[in-house]
């Protein structure tokens, strides 16, 4: 406890050019914020409140279908995995909330650079169902057009994408627009290096970017003890990054924190960190096997802290998830799922290797080119090797 | 009514083949789209099948516990006329964003598939889970040292304009990770090859082990695997490996003793086989060494030959060896014991059943001397006559072959002077003789022409310790450098 208020304290006296301190939440010191608890109830929290004021019921509901569609996209993806129709699968269970909450924050404007298990906020950016799956089915090189949908295709590469925002971040500032980048990553990746150096590079040029880190406990099969020794959202201060620390599992915790995070950034009060705590209910990827590094009870631990299940409780506390809501929604998510499946299985053209060359500069790259003809020989002399 | 078959999918990044664990469900059964159809066991996980199909199940392919081949069909399904979801392939591919998705998007953009971004490719790496997958049946490639990562010059085929026969170690300036990898290798595990060159060799059944690359620094090239090809061929042509032209340099030696002889595995070269492996696998082996001079016993030997007593038998060293080692055992019992793993005891045996390595024509057996320990020196004698003699003619009896309790192998008729041998399973100790050689000695404080021979002594060490061995071995090559002091000992 004591513990938790220090590092607020000292986020708000090392900010340095962090406006207002009202912006972080004062008064916050709980080790968590949380405002919709698992059971359901709305709790007060004066920091955040005020950012969440204008969220009525009836966008309660929106973010409810959204957490209910993306996570029958991902069922529907998982099962695509085992029906042979999907190469791999990074599956979102039980990130809806810290997906749904952020990305309903964003403007259309603002840009998106994630990991490889964002699918529900390429959901919210707009990303197509078939845009969604070509990549892990193999028949493009990448997912979609980034510009299209302020949302760059997918980082596999653990933690780079957070030097693309970073990047993206102070070319907003030179523009003079308002428009904020989103990193977004997970507790492992703030091991690496790239996301460390994102951070002092953001800090020092106040780059308009967000540092949204999902804490789904689990780095592939490493535990987040095993390289936190404290809370993740601990160490940003130590940049000159302010943090935050919400419930990753309570939607309106996560777009509170996400709205005070962009408006800082908008106003020209530099980077923040928020970290996300939530939890991978799934695997992986569709490739390993939980029940193999994960500790029995764990899951029904976290189960009991569905995002899902405790929006669904609030809403029908206030009567405004009834019994046809809920139909209609899941009617909803079952009709997405099926689009998408269509467009997965219509999903053939599979692209020509030398593709991967071509978009990674913008213009002709001699090194490039050399390593073009080079792959090219190679592949022909494969052909050869038929005879 | 129109069927569907669904085949086995790759589950996990790069897996070859799969366990049916379970089926969830059976011939007849109407099954839902994304209903789970069973459970299936990867290298890497558990996982549950949902079905692709709505429809009936009409047949089962394979049966629970039975291993499936990555695409092998596993069932299959009556779909019915065209109500099958998965069929529908005929859907609209473009879906635009949902309407709750509207107020994010930029209305109206294309989203354009062609010409992607950067080559962000799912990794095929199927170690991307930390602990991996075990090794499978498939010949799914394993990781390598780098070779070829570091030629980046001549891509397509790196080897094929080198010279054969150019000095290749010496070529100058080697990139630095050549260096490094070659000034850290010691032997490579497999000759150096690219890829396309170890296709060519797969699928003409070259085996790259048997080919000398004639590349740089030894790399194989395309023209080195047609050649053994070709070798290959002419020889199982023309009978005998006559070498001419190129087969002649990639073969080490010339003519007939170039080809391989394979000698199927069976009788007591399978025996022998088994019984060393078992026991080298199973016995933590010590060998001890120990060089004598060995004039006096061999002086002994010589003048009982001539004596009266031992007219007609033959007496040897290796007789007298045997002695020692009977009467060495009676001061060291911890020699002659045998280690009972499953009942947990070691059994100590009450007499010596001396073991006699032979080698005879059909390959290496070991007869013994049942109850050795209580022969005089001249029945002894004649014991191991007769035995060797049996062992010669193949008529050793079965009886003589097992009981053994302690061996002994005179490998000094080879002429070599140590080694280290291997137990006889189930026996604690095995003693090899050396030859007897004629060579300076100290004798006496001065040096002399002595005869001396080397005693290697191995003894599982579960049942007999350093202090036991030692003794038991300095006992024997006391007797032998000075036969009276068995006085002292008996």
């Amino acid at each position: 406890m004591s513990d938790v208020s220090t590092t607020h304290e000292h986020t708000r006296t090392s900010s340095p050019a962090g406006g207002s301190p009202e912006d972080l939440h004062p008064g916050q010191l709980e080790d968590i914020v949380q405002l919709i608890c698992p059971d359901g109830a709305r709790t007060a929290s004066p920091g955040f409140d005020p950012w969440v004021a204008d969220v009525t019921d009836e966008d309660l509901l929106g973010l409810y279908e959204d957490m209910i569609v993306v996570r029958r996209i991902d069922t529907e993806a998982t099962a695509l995995q085992r029906q042979g129709e999907l190469a791999l699968w990074a599956p979102l269970l039980g990130q809806e909330a810290a997906q749904i909450g952020s990305g309903r924050a964003l403007r259309s404007d603002d840009f998106v650079f994630s990991s490889y298990r964002e699918h529900g906020v390429a959901y919210t950016r707009g990303a197509r169902f078939g845009d969604l799956l070509s990549f892990w089915r193999g028949t493009t090189a990448s997912g979609w057009d980034p510009y299209s949908i302020g949302m760059a295709t997918p980082a596999v590469i653990i933690g780079a994408q957070t030097l693309h925002a970073t990047g993206y971040a102070l070319g907003c500032k030179h523009d003079g627009v308002d428009s904020v980048a989103v990193a977004y990553f997970g507790d492992g990746a703030t091991s690496q290096g790239d996301v460390n150096e994102a951070m002092v590079f953001a800090a020092s040029f106040q780059a308009p970017v967000i540092f949204f880190c999902q804490n789904n406990q689990w780095a592939i099969s490493e535990p987040v003890g095993l390289q936190a020794q404290r809370h993740i959202s601990d160490r940003a201060p130590g940049f000159g990054i302010p943090s935050m620390r919400v419930d990753g599992n309570d939607v309106l915790a996560v777009l509170a924190a996400t709205r005070i995070a962009l408006d800082r950034a908008r106003r020209g009060g530099g980077p923040t960190f928020i970290e996300a705590v939530t939890y991978r209910m799934g695997p992986h990827t569709t490739s390993d096997d939980p029940k193999r590094y994960r500790p029995t009870g764990e899951l029904d631990e976290w189960a009991a802290k569905d995002p899902i299940t405790r929006l669904g409780r609030l809403l029908e506390g206030r009567g405004v998830l009834t019994e046809d809501v809920a139909t209609r929604v899941q009617q909803k998510a079952d009709a997405v799922a099926y689009e998408m499946r269509a467009a997965c299985v219509a999903l053939e053209r599979h692209p020509d290797p030398l593709t991967v060359f071509d978009q990674v500069y913008s213009g002709p790259h001699s090194g490039l080119e050399r390593q073009k003809s080079q792959y090219a020989a190679y592949l022909a002399s494969l052909d050869g090797a038929q005879s | 009514m129109s069927t569907k078959q669904f085949a086995l999918p790759d589950l996990g990044e790069g897996l070859t083949e799969s366990e049916i664990v379970e089926w969830k469900v059976a011939v007849g059964d109407t099954v839902t789209l994304n209903q789970v159809i069973a459970e299936v066991e990867t290298a890497k996980a558990l996982v549950e099948l949902p079905s692709p199909f709505a429809g009936v199940v009409s047949k089962l392919f394979a049966d629970e516990g039975s291993t499936v081949q990555v695409g092998e069909p596993i069932v299959e399904f009556d779909i019915g006329g065209d109500a099958a979801p998965a069929s529908a392939a005929s859907a609209p591919q473009a879906t635009p964003a949902s309407e709750s998705a509207a107020d994010a998007a930029a209305d109206g953009v294309p989203a354009q598939l062609d010409g992607q971004l950067a080559p962000a490719v799912p990794e095929r790496q199927s170690v991307l889970v930390g602990y991996g997958p075990r090794v499978e049946g498939g010949a799914r490639p394993t990781r390598r040292a780098r070779s070829w990562a570091a030629e980046p010059e001549e891509p397509a085929e790196p080897a094929e304009s080198a010279e054969p026969g150019e000095d290749a170690p010496a070529s100058g300036a080697p990139q630095p990770e050549q260096v490094g990898e070659l000034s850290s290798a010691h032997a490579p595990e497999r000759p150096r090859s690219t890829p396309p060159v170890r296709k060519l060799a797969h699928d003409l059944g070259v085996d790259l082990r048997a080919v000398t690359g004639t590349g740089d620094e030894g790399l194989i090239t395309r023209d080195d695997v047609r050649r053994e090809a070709d070798a290959r061929q002419e020889a199982s042509v023309l009978d005998a490996g006559a070498g001419t032209g190129p087969s002649a340099e990639s073969a080490e030696a010339a003519g007939d003793a170039g080809r391989d002889v394979r000698i199927p595995i069976r009788g007591v070269r399978k025996a022998t086989a088994t019984a060393v492996a078992a026991s080298a696998f199973t016995a933590p082996h010590v060998t001890e060494f120990l060089t004598v001079d060995v004039t006096a016993g061999m002086d002994l030997v010589r003048s009982l030959a001539a004596s009266p007593e031992y007219a007609g038998k033959r007496i040897t060293i290796l007789t007298l060896v045997a002695k020692a080692l009977l009467l060495a055992a009676k001061r060291t019992p911890e020699v002659n014991s045998q280690w009972d793993e499953e009942a947990q005891e070691i059994v100590q045996f009450g007499s010596v059943n001396l073991g006699i390595a032979a080698a005879t024509g059909r390959g290496l057996i070991v007869p013994n001397i049942k109850r050795a320990d209580a022969l005089s020196l001249a029945d002894l004698s004649g014991a191991i006559a007769d035995l060797v003699g049996s062992a010669r003619s193949g008529s050793t009896s079965p009886r003589d072959l097992t009981g053994g309790t302690l061996t002994i192998t005179n490998v000094g008729v080879f002429g070599v002077d140590a080694g280290t041998p291997i137990l006889n399973p189930g026996e604690a100790v095995i003693l090899a003789m050396g030859a007897v050689r004629r060579m300076p000695w100290e004798h006496r404080g001065d040096i002399a022409l002595r005869e001396v021979m080397t005693l290697s002594l191995s003894f599982d060490h579960r049942l007999v310790d350093g202090e036991q061995g030692s003794r038991f071995l300095v006992d024997i090559g006391t007797i032998l450098r000075d036969p009276g002091m068995v006085l002292t000992m008996v």
